[in-house]
């Protein structure tokens, strides 16, 4: 960990796509800093670069200037494979549409990045189990994804982000594919399972009716980044104000 | 990992099935055809093969292949037998004759005359009769597919199969009376005309009659004698030619080869086979891979190496591969199998398992590189877009 506690120090991130005909530049300048045991929400309009950010910050995209430190490491020096030990290590993730291997059950689509980490398939399987019992599904371990609810599946992409522990978890849009009351219990789960002081959460959303539960949120557009309010200084009310 | 990629392969039945039977297919139509074309082309030369006994074969220089005779003097054989190294040498007449069958119709048939005190150069395998019984008066040895269809009486009602020729049965060969004193188990010919056997002496009654009869000389080398040399003497002192029992088959596959339609056809049949088994599988195979992209996309993000996956769609590639290959070669095997009773040609020597298979894994390796370049070349971030 950095020794001022940061989890990520994003500095000057600029990222350009090259589409061909034109140049978009999805990140201008970006600077954020994200501490450990923070929730940190990512929000603002469609294509205002939220996603990009995470992917930067998730060591899953590189940056074309600027530097994204994770827990002190800048991922863009590292070799491609220590990069990738690094994120199988150190990120746990969470998706929109969740992700999950249609073909593998809940516990072994959760022992996944063990399994990538080196682990043994039975092992893995049994932490995996574990993970899913913390989270609640203990009695559908064995059920496809195509078998279990929205709800479900997004607990089953939490097990599966949170199983090997890793000290970041970036989640894109955990409740957007949720009923309102199934997007609480998710990011109540979020808060109280995956929360830690030695780990940190990115959460972009779109979702105004969640971001009570950010420890401070991050407004975006335009590549930006143009507000960043702590949610220490204010009730969810007039967090949705500020923003 | 390798749990995980049998999973993504086998979890989606439909495509997993697809692929499976476009490989099938594929290696399907590449054994089977060359099996067809490797048992038409083992009949260009399965007279020759038959003739178990002699070494060397001695026939007029201008001869291109076993049908394509030029007779000799009946001299020849005895100046084939002066050459030193020669154990025996027998004549042998072949022949096309058309026998007069007992409805008053007409068969082509290729009658063989085997030396009258040896018979050297008979039917390999005896189903009726014994071969001896060719040395009483005007009798014949008859193949059995010949005798069976094509020699056959015609049966009472019309449209049925023919009544088989039996042992004492005659039919007319260029108005000599012929009695069947044996049936015989041959390997078809290329021509499929039905194969006759009597004596030299007797096929030379039957032949138009020609200065030169001699068709063949059948050479049996003295033990220990080298057969080229042998052969280089023969030419050398008779003006002949002579060749070893695979060179003269070699002389005939390459004839058929050379002039012949039937390798460029049955080899555009073998490329269409591969070509559409290919596209299949490779098709199938790249859809099941971009189908399963952003699965690849989140095992890449969390941080699976592109080795690993490489590893994952190789073995996926394999798996399919070898159940393809496996049920294709079984169908081919099965399908020789039920045919080995009829006229249709086919041989299916263990070569061509190597060929097919090499086929078959020419087409994984082409479905999986496809898909594998585009697994390498997938962004992570892909698992964020919506």
């Amino acid at each position: 960990m950095n020794a001022d506690g940061l989890a990520v120090r994003c500095q000057n991130i600029v990222k350009i796509y090259d589409t061909g005909d034109q140049k978009v530049t999805a990140l201008d300048q970006v600077n954020l800093d994200i501490a450990m045991g923070e929730l940190m929400m990512l929000v603002g309009p469609s294509g205002c670069g939220k996603t990009t950010l995470i992917s930067v910050i998730a060591g899953i995209l590189d940056q074309d200037s600027g530097s994204c430190e994770l827990f002190g490491e800048n991922l863009i020096t590292m070799p491609s494979n220590d990069k990738l030990n690094f994120r199988a290590k150190n990120v746990g993730f969470v998706f929109q549409a969740f992700n999950l291997l249609p073909s593998l059950n809940a516990a072994e689509n959760v022992s996944v990045p063990l399994v990538i980490n080196g682990m043994k398939r039975a092992e893995a399987e049994r932490k995996a189990s574990r993970v899913l019992e913390q989270v609640g599904l203990g009695e559908r371990l064995t059920s496809l994804p195509a078998q279990l609810s929205g709800g479900q599946q997004q607990r089953v992409a939490i097990a599966r982000a949170l199983v090997h522990n890793p000290k970041l978890i970036v989640c894109d849009e955990p409740t957007s594919a949720l009923d309102h009351e199934t997007g609480h219990t998710v990011m109540a789960l979020l808060k109280d399972v995956a929360l830690q002081k030695d780990r940190a959460l990115v959460i972009v959303t779109h979702d105004a009716r969640v971001f009570n539960f950010a420890d401070r949120i991050a407004e975006m557009d335009d590549g930006h980044i143009i507000k960043v309010v702590d949610s220490a200084n204010g009730t969810q009310t007039s967090l949705k104000e500020a923003l | 990992m390798n749990h995980i990629a049998l999973k993504m392969l086998m979890g989606d039945k439909g495509k997993y099935i697809g692929i499976v039977m476009g490989l099938t297919f594929a290696s399907l139509i590449m054994t089977q055809q060359p099996a067809i074309f490797l048992g038409l082309m083992t009949r260009t030369f399965s007279f020759i093969s038959d003739v178990g006994l002699p070494d060397i074969w001695v026939m007029d220089p201008k001869v291109q292949f076993v049908d394509d005779i030029k007779p000799m003097q009946d001299t020849e054989l005895y100046r084939v037998r002066g050459i030193s190294g020669v154990e025996w040498a027998m004549p042998m007449y072949k022949g096309l004759l058309k026998a007069r069958l007992t409805d008053g119709t007409f068969q082509t048939c290729i009658v063989v005359g085997l030396d009258d005190a040896t018979l050297i150069g008979g039917p390999p395998v005896m189903v009726k009769g014994n071969i001896e019984d060719l040395r009483r008066s005007d009798s014949i040895i008859v193949d059995i597919d010949g005798a069976l269809d094509k020699l056959g009486k015609p049966s009472p009602t019309p449209g049925n199969k023919p009544i088989p020729l039996e042992i004492g049965d005659s039919l007319e060969l260029n108005d000599h009376r012929a009695i069947v004193v044996g049936i015989a188990k041959v390997s078809r010919t290329f021509q499929a005309q039905p194969v006759i056997y009597t004596t030299y002496a007797r096929a030379k009654n039957y032949a138009p009659r020609e200065r030169k009869l001699l068709s063949f000389v059948l050479v049996k080398a003295k033990k220990g004698q080298d057969l080229s040399e042998l052969t280089r003497r023969i030419k050398e002192s008779t003006g002949l030619s002579a060749y070893t029992r695979s060179e003269f088959m070699d002389l005939t596959y390459q004839y058929f080869m050379k002039n012949t339609g039937i390798p460029i056809n049955f080899g555009i049949s073998v490329l269409l086979g591969f070509i559409v088994g290919a596209a299949i599988a490779g098709q199938t195979f790249y859809n099941f891979t971009l189908d399963n992209l952003r699965q690849f996309g989140v095992l890449k993000a969390m941080g699976t190496s592109n080795w690993v996956l490489l590893r994952m769609i190789l073995l996926q590639a394999v798996l399919v591969g070898s159940i393809g290959y496996g049920m294709g070669v079984g169908l081919t095997a099965l399908f020789g199998y039920s045919m080995r009773n009829t006229i249709l040609a086919f041989r299916f020597p263990w070569q061509l398992l190597i060929f097919s298979g090499a086929g078959v894994s020419l087409i994984c390796i082409f479905a999986a590189l496809i898909s594998i370049f585009k697994v390498i070349r997938l962004e992570p971030a892909i698992v964020f877009k919506g």
